[in-house]
């Protein structure tokens, strides 16, 4: 009886009983591998296998002629519309030695050639700020917001304006790609603050300061961004003292910083009510006044729980700044408009080029702040909400 | 200085008694500053206005709302009203505003089914139906839909050949640089039998409903009131169709010389602004469908099971009830950024309210303040209503926690 318990090669009384291990057998081969994998993925059920082909049909409807636009049947080189041109029968995709002759175009608009330094300069400080603060584990983020709050705006206006010995380069000559980024960078940094300070009044006991910011509020978020721009482009010069001439892309940076402060006091203020009700009492078991206790203790906390917030309000922003070519600005998409009227490169496909090349432009920024912003969400899961 | 106005609690500051002077009393701190808000608000409002009425006065410019009643002068491509370019400001005003509802309410529509679709599609088991349905959300969630308008207007529409050469489609449709043509339905006599049929159908399909789950309370049996109240609906209003002499006819399109006579005319525009709305819509809607569906807790469905209910039956009385909890404030917010982005019609040339009002009227009287203040103030009401509706919505199907 001891020997069944001990089986062993040595366990001599019940040779029946295995020695070795019997090495594990392979999984069986419809669960495994690549087979597998489509098994379990795409054929488990008559459902799913009819779901399957109709998304492959679907697929091969769509993505090849979609790939020979795009690449196989695109022109890539050339120097005029001749390139472009469907002669001879000839399939003519994306002309996208279109893109590359306005290149300059779509990133400095009319920017004076001479002076284009000065965006790139601009851009480089700009990305030379921001990478550090969006690493989490770079230090010195405080210092590095104050500078970027502060000494980095005065810097880029003196840059891409002018003054101190450089040439002035007025804001009409701004395009592309330089007016995107600086209306929606603007648009968030002007209204980070203002939007803090409406969702404090929001959430504060006094009844007027409540009021005010919740008709603020409501009123901006009730009304298309597109009157909003109207508004500051026909009716902004009428409130101001006559002789007090504004600039074009000043009018839409006060619109959108006004438009977007509503958005981002909705933000912050998520944030605010996410902040247990504890923390501000200990706040004021502490003998910390209100302006103390929420700079020093709410809104360090709220203000991180809601950046992804902050970073979603920031794309649509940057999808909303194209709206400024309706009142006649030209960021990327009111610039590349703008080249289809040019005789040298009118071609049938133009157009869609132009429009797919904003797309994707569009779509890589978008797109690469959504997965920051979820990455950021993933990062400051701290258990703080409720 | 710090304000104590608004702490959330702080009672011994009101209380520092005689010793402390009242420029620490809460009370009267948020007292003086309120007012100072005040005053600042009214002297900057005081100061707009009086810079305003100079800066009217010196461009010569007229104020009031007289100029609703004058003559309009301009014409409109799509008119659900009758109107002519002789009516007024306020006529134009009103087929604007129906233009923007009707785009808004069919993009609406659209965008839900097209929504839930992708929604769901996300959500499937089939490795490559989700796959096409994440490319579909993440590609359209991040173009902006001005790009995407301006492309079905003047990349894919526009260049689309002439009627003659135009895409055929079933039933006499057709595809062209001028819109799509479809059959219109004429409605003939006898069509208020089944109008009245589909009336009596509908309220004798709710009637059932309420019935089977009275009889389903009392007795524990179980009547399938959605299928019978669904062949009632179909069933009913088919045969008074029938009984009234098939008052429907369809009016074919029909090419006579370089267009199409009769049928029924979709415009470029309002094909791509329709189009742009649903599809940046719906990539939306699909997100806010599956957060809602994996609000859902996986034990929900572990319990429903192991109460001996039926998939179906889990997905119908457990999954989408919960699930449509969570999805329909965010839903609302979809419909309403739909309805205020259809202002972008400006840019296609659809006339909406923006592009007739604030564009062609704005220009023609060049009353910027009135005309921008009546558009602004059409979609605020619009917002708050819905605002309204939701948050009645919310208190009916709020949970009542213990």
């Amino acid at each position: 009886m001891t020997d069944v318990a001990s089986p062993g090669p040595d366990a001599r009384s019940a040779i029946y009983v295995r020695g070795t291990f019997v090495p594990p057998s392979p999984p069986p081969g419809s669960t495994v591998g690549p087979f597998g994998w489509a098994h379990k993925n795409l054929f488990s059920s008559p459902f799913n296998i009819a779901a399957t082909i109709l998304t492959a049909l679907f697929l091969a409807w769509v993505v090849p002629p979609l790939l020979d636009w795009l690449i196989f049947d695109a022109v890539w080189t050339g120097e005029n519309r001749e390139a472009c041109l469907p002669v001879d029968g000839r399939e003519v995709g994306a002309c996208w030695a279109w893109v590359q002759a306005k290149f300059g175009q779509i990133l400095y608009g009319r920017y004076p050639l001479d002076q284009r330094w000065r965006v790139d300069l601009t851009a480089l400080l700009f990305v030379a700020g921001l990478v550090p603060l969006a690493i989490p584990k770079v230090p010195y983020k405080r210092e590095n917001t104050i500078l970027m709050l502060t000494a980095f705006p005065v810097a880029a206006f003196i840059l891409l304006y002018g003054g101190f010995g450089l040439p002035v380069v007025e804001t009409a000559l701004w395009g592309g790609l330089l007016v995107t980024l600086v209306v929606a960078v603007t648009g968030i940094v002007a209204s980070l603050p203002l939007g803090i300070l409406l969702a404090l009044g929001r959430r504060s006991k006094l009844p007027i300061v409540k009021t005010v910011s919740v008709i603020f509020i409501e009123f901006w978020r009730g009304v298309p961004l597109i009157t909003v721009l109207f508004m500051a482009s026909v009716m902004l010069p009428l409130f101001l003292p006559s002789g007090v001439n504004f600039d074009k892309l000043l009018r839409a940076l006060i619109g959108v910083a006004l438009f977007s402060a509503a958005y981002m006091a909705e933000t912050v203020r998520g944030g605010l009510q996410a902040i247990p009700k504890g923390q501000y009492e200990a706040a004021a078991a502490m003998g910390l006044g209100y302006w103390q206790s929420m700079r020093l203790v709410i809104l360090p906390q709220a203000l991180k729980i809601v950046i992804p917030g902050i970073v979603n309000s920031f794309i649509s922003l940057f999808k909303d700044t194209s709206l400024v070519l309706i009142i006649g600005l030209f960021d990327v998409l009111g610039i590349i408009q703008l080249n289809f009227s040019d005789a040298n490169w009118s071609a049938p496909t133009v157009p869609a080029t132009g429009f797919v090349f904003a797309a994707i432009v569009f779509w890589i920024f978008c797109f690469g702040m959504s997965r920051y912003s979820q990455y950021m969400e993933r990062r400051l899961e701290t258990g703080h909400r409720r | 200085m710090t304000l104590r106005d608004a702490a959330p609690s702080t009672p011994l500051s009101g209380q520092r008694g005689s010793g402390s002077s009242w420029l620490y009393d809460p009370t009267i701190r948020g007292i003086v500053f309120q007012v100072l808000l005040v005053v600042g608000l009214a002297l900057f409002g005081w100061w707009v206005v009086h810079n305003t009425i100079v800066n009217l006065r010196a461009a010569n410019i007229a104020s009031g709302f007289d100029f609703l009643s004058t003559r309009a002068g301009y014409d409109i491509a799509q008119k659900p009203i009758d109107y002519t370019i002789d009516d007024t400001h306020g006529r134009a005003f009103l087929v604007g505003l129906l233009n923007t509802l009707v785009v808004a309410a069919i993009g609406v529509v659209l965008a839900t089914v097209l929504g839930f679709l992708v929604g769901i599609a996300r959500l499937s088991p089939n490795w490559l139906l989700a796959k096409v349905a994440s490319v579909y959300v993440e590609t359209f969630r991040n173009i902006p839909l001005l790009l995407q308008l301006l492309f079905w207007y003047k990349a894919v529409l526009s260049v689309l050949p002439g009627p003659r050469q135009g895409l055929a489609l079933p039933m006499g449709s057709n595809l062209s640089n001028r819109g799509l043509i479809i059959p219109r339905p004429v409605i003939g006599e006898g069509f208020e039998l089944v109008v009245g049929a589909v009336a009596v159908a509908l309220a004798a399909a709710f009637g059932l409903s309420r019935w089977a789950r009275a009889r389903q309370m009392a007795t524990g049996q179980s009547f399938p009131s959605g299928l019978a109240g669904l062949a009632l609906v179909v069933l009913l209003p088919t045969f008074a169709y029938v009984l009234a002499g098939m008052p429907i006819t369809l009016e074919y399109p029909e090419l006579k010389g370089f267009n199409f006579a009769g049928g029924l005319v979709l415009k470029p525009e309002f094909m791509a602004l329709l189009l742009g709305l649903t599809i940046y819509t719906a990539s939306f809607i699909a997100e806010v469908v599956r957060a809602g569906v994996l609000a859902v807790s996986h034990g929900q469905t572990e319990a429903a099971y192991a109460l001996g209910l039926r998939p179906s039956r889990t997905l119908r009385l457990v999954i989408v009830p919960q699930a449509m909890r969570v999805i329909i404030p965010p839903l609302t917010s979809q419909y309403l950024n739909l309805t205020k982005n259809s202002s972008l019609a400006v840019a296609v040339g659809y006339p909406d309210l923006v592009a007739v009002f604030a564009g062609s009227t704005l220009n023609i009287t060049g009353r910027a303040v009135e005309v921008i203040f009546i558009t602004m103030s059409v979609y605020l009401v619009i917002s708050l209503l819905t605002a309204a509706f939701m948050n009645w919505f919310n208190a009916r199907v709020a949970l009542i926690e213990r």
